[in-house]
């Protein structure tokens, strides 16, 4: 129809008009990354966890600089929808902010998909309170699983000499692989107090939290990072007996334990060896994942975990 | 003799005046509580957003620096989803309402129809995302493509066109199909001479309205796997591609809150397309109903 063309021209002129009208105001930042050798060309689909998803974001981002032609594409299905989709054969690579469950790797097996686990980075499940409690110095994963699970409802019930008040708790979504991690460590599997606001969108947490003296959340260590000023930390004690805070080094070290989780990206075989954008993507994510991962506000591996990493896709790629 | 008590009036007077006051102050409130909501909403993502809307917005891709970060995969993916919705959301919509109008006998199977259409039009978005997650991205093997997405949301916004479609073809008055059956005209020839041209305006200001509500969707794209992050424009209808909702979403869930001013000026782009589809919408009811 005539009419459905002259709408668009409209929409799309009007809108232009409208932003070149706003002015030009914004500066250039640097853009790191170094050339990975030959051109290629070629599509990388990628789907899976949000968490992860700013890492990938960020690498794509670099890597569309490096090779132009290859199409970069990632989707926010969550850690399940993401395997769903990679056992369906609709993506090369799936992100999880947890390990594959046994049904999941049960799925590809019967699918014949044969897929390779890379760790790229990690994250510290934070626990936080508000800013004005002053008497939360450090919680046990016992005290935790108590506060979460409704037999300790006052912060008194935790430790005497804390305030006769009652907790207020806010929880990412069930959807969330963030959700799935604390249920396994903390919860064990049983079911989180039905009083514990839940939410998708964690920036929702942080403002439960900022708003209630009694308020107290989790979630991944990017988001405390961001809302460090408003915000108190709980050392968590580990299985040394120490209580450790949640920062870039005791995430690296594995002394924030166990609430310090891997991120993973699985990687299918048959991509890689047939596809030489999944190759060259894969090795580039492998290198620059540590620095991707710091620059949006998750830590690192050790450097020899990359190497090891990269060991694993060479071998994949038969090179 | 009086026929009215003017006693009697004068006492009530007083409270039936109050009464009327009274609404009408409630009334008002429930205008105002509207218009304040909107207002707010609008002051809180114009202050925010601005700083960010310039023409590097509409020519960046994502990025994971806030001032760099722009809409254009997201822009243009919307303007493909649209190219895809626009016709064949309103031929299937407007064959639709043509053959219940027009053609059909009003019997059991008829009013059968019927029925399910004013149904679906009250389905849940997600619904429709997961009837196209199976039947177009996994049976029609269309994968997760402009093509996929948009016959989703066509299926979506079908309901809508059908019922203001037939409502513009029903008002079509019953005197100038008589007149044209009169003047030997056949059925097809009084449907596409007299009460196309009649029913235009309702059609398309219908059409327009189920479009914006289209790209405004983010449920069902979400379901059938449409991509959060492509430094890409498509390239064909089975390309893959983002839609704003969905970058929006995806920068007010980010920790930053540099992101989160990032989707308000997000907003303000989804926003500003919004109004532009409406007003056309207006501008057509308008012109083609002074011309009758």
């Amino acid at each position: 129809m005539k009419f459905k063309g002259i709408m668009l021209m409209v929409v799309m002129s009007m809108v232009m008009i409208f932003a070149a009208a706003c002015g030009n105001n914004s500066g250039n930042t640097n853009s790191g990354g170094e050339a990975s050798g030959d051109e290629v060309s070629g599509e990388v689909l990628m789907d899976g966890s949000s968490t992860v998803f700013p890492i990938m974001e960020a690498v794509a981002e670099e890597y569309a600089s490096v090779q132009p032609d290859v199409k970069v594409s990632v989707g926010v299905s969550g850690s399940g929808g993401g395997f769903e989709k990679f056992s369906a054969g609709e993506t090369d690579m799936s992100n999880a902010s947890r390990p594959i469950k046994e049904e999941e790797t049960a799925a590809l097996e019967e699918a014949g998909i044969d897929f390779t686990e890379f760790e790229i980075a990690k994250d510290g499940l934070s626990i936080v309170v508000n800013s004005e409690n002053d008497w939360v110095d450090q919680l046990t994963i016992d005290d935790l699983k108590k506060i979460w699970l409704g037999e300790a409802t006052m912060w008194s019930d935790v430790n005497p000499e804390w305030p006769e008040e009652k907790i207020e708790l806010f929880s990412p979504g069930t959807d969330s692989g963030t959700y799935d991690y604390f249920n396994e460590v903390v919860l064990e599997d049983e079911q989180m107090v039905k009083e514990a606001t839940l939410s998708e969108d964690d920036n929702v947490l942080v403002n439960g939290v900022t708003g209630s003296k009694n308020g107290m959340a989790f979630f991944g260590y990017a988001y405390y990072l961001e809302n460090k000023d408003s915000l108190n930390i709980v050392p968590i004690v580990n299985g040394d007996g120490e209580a450790v805070e949640p920062n870039a080094e005791t995430i690296q070290d594995g002394t924030y334990e166990p609430l310090s989780r891997p991120l993973y990206t699985y990687v299918k075989h048959s991509a890689v060896e047939e596809n030489p954008a999944v190759y060259d993507f894969t090795k580039y994510a492998l290198e620059n994942a540590g620095e991707m991962a710091e620059a949006v506000g998750y830590v690192a591996l050790p450097e020899e975990k990359y190497t090891e990493d990269m060991n694993k896709l060479e071998e994949i790629a038969g090179k | 003799m009086q026929l009215v008590d003017q006693a009697k009036v004068k006492s009530k007077m007083q409270t039936r005046l109050a009464q009327n006051k009274i609404l009408k102050g409630i009334f008002f409130g429930a205008t105002m509580l509207a218009l304040v909501v909107l207002v707010i909403l609008l002051y809180r993502i114009f202050t925010q957003g601005i700083g960010y809307l310039n023409l590097e917005f509409f020519q960046n891709f994502a990025s994971r620096f806030p001032e760099k970060a722009g809409i254009k995969a997201a822009f243009f993916g919307t303007l493909w989803m649209m190219a895809v919705i626009a016709p064949v959301a309103l031929t299937i919509g407007v064959g639709t309402a043509i053959y219940l109008e027009e053609y059909a006998k009003k019997n059991k199977f008829t009013t059968f129809i019927q029925i399910n259409i004013s149904n679906l039009a009250g389905v849940p978005s997600i619904v429709f995302g997961l009837l196209g997650l199976t039947v177009f991205v996994r049976m029609l093997e269309m994968g997760r493509s402009v093509l996929a997405g948009g016959l989703t949301m066509s299926l979506l916004i079908l309901p809508i066109i059908v019922v203001a479609a037939q409502e513009a073809v029903r008002s079509v008055p019953k005197e100038l199909r008589e007149a044209s059956y009169a003047m030997g005209a056949t059925k097809w020839q009084t449907i596409k001479k007299v009460v196309l041209p009649a029913a235009i305006p309702g059609i398309l200001t219908g059409g327009i309205l189920a479009l914006s509500r289209a790209i405004g969707e983010t449920a069902p794209l979400l379901m059938i796997g449409a991509l959060t992050f492509v430094a890409y424009l498509p390239e064909n209808f089975l390309s893959g591609f983002t839609v704003m909702p969905i970058q929006i979403f995806n920068w007010t869930s980010r920790p930053q809150t540099e992101f989160h001013d990032v989707a308000a000026a997000g907003i303000i782009v989804l926003l500003a397309m919004l109004l532009i589809m409406n007003s056309i919408a207006v501008l057509i009811r308008n012109k083609f109903s002074k011309r009758l």
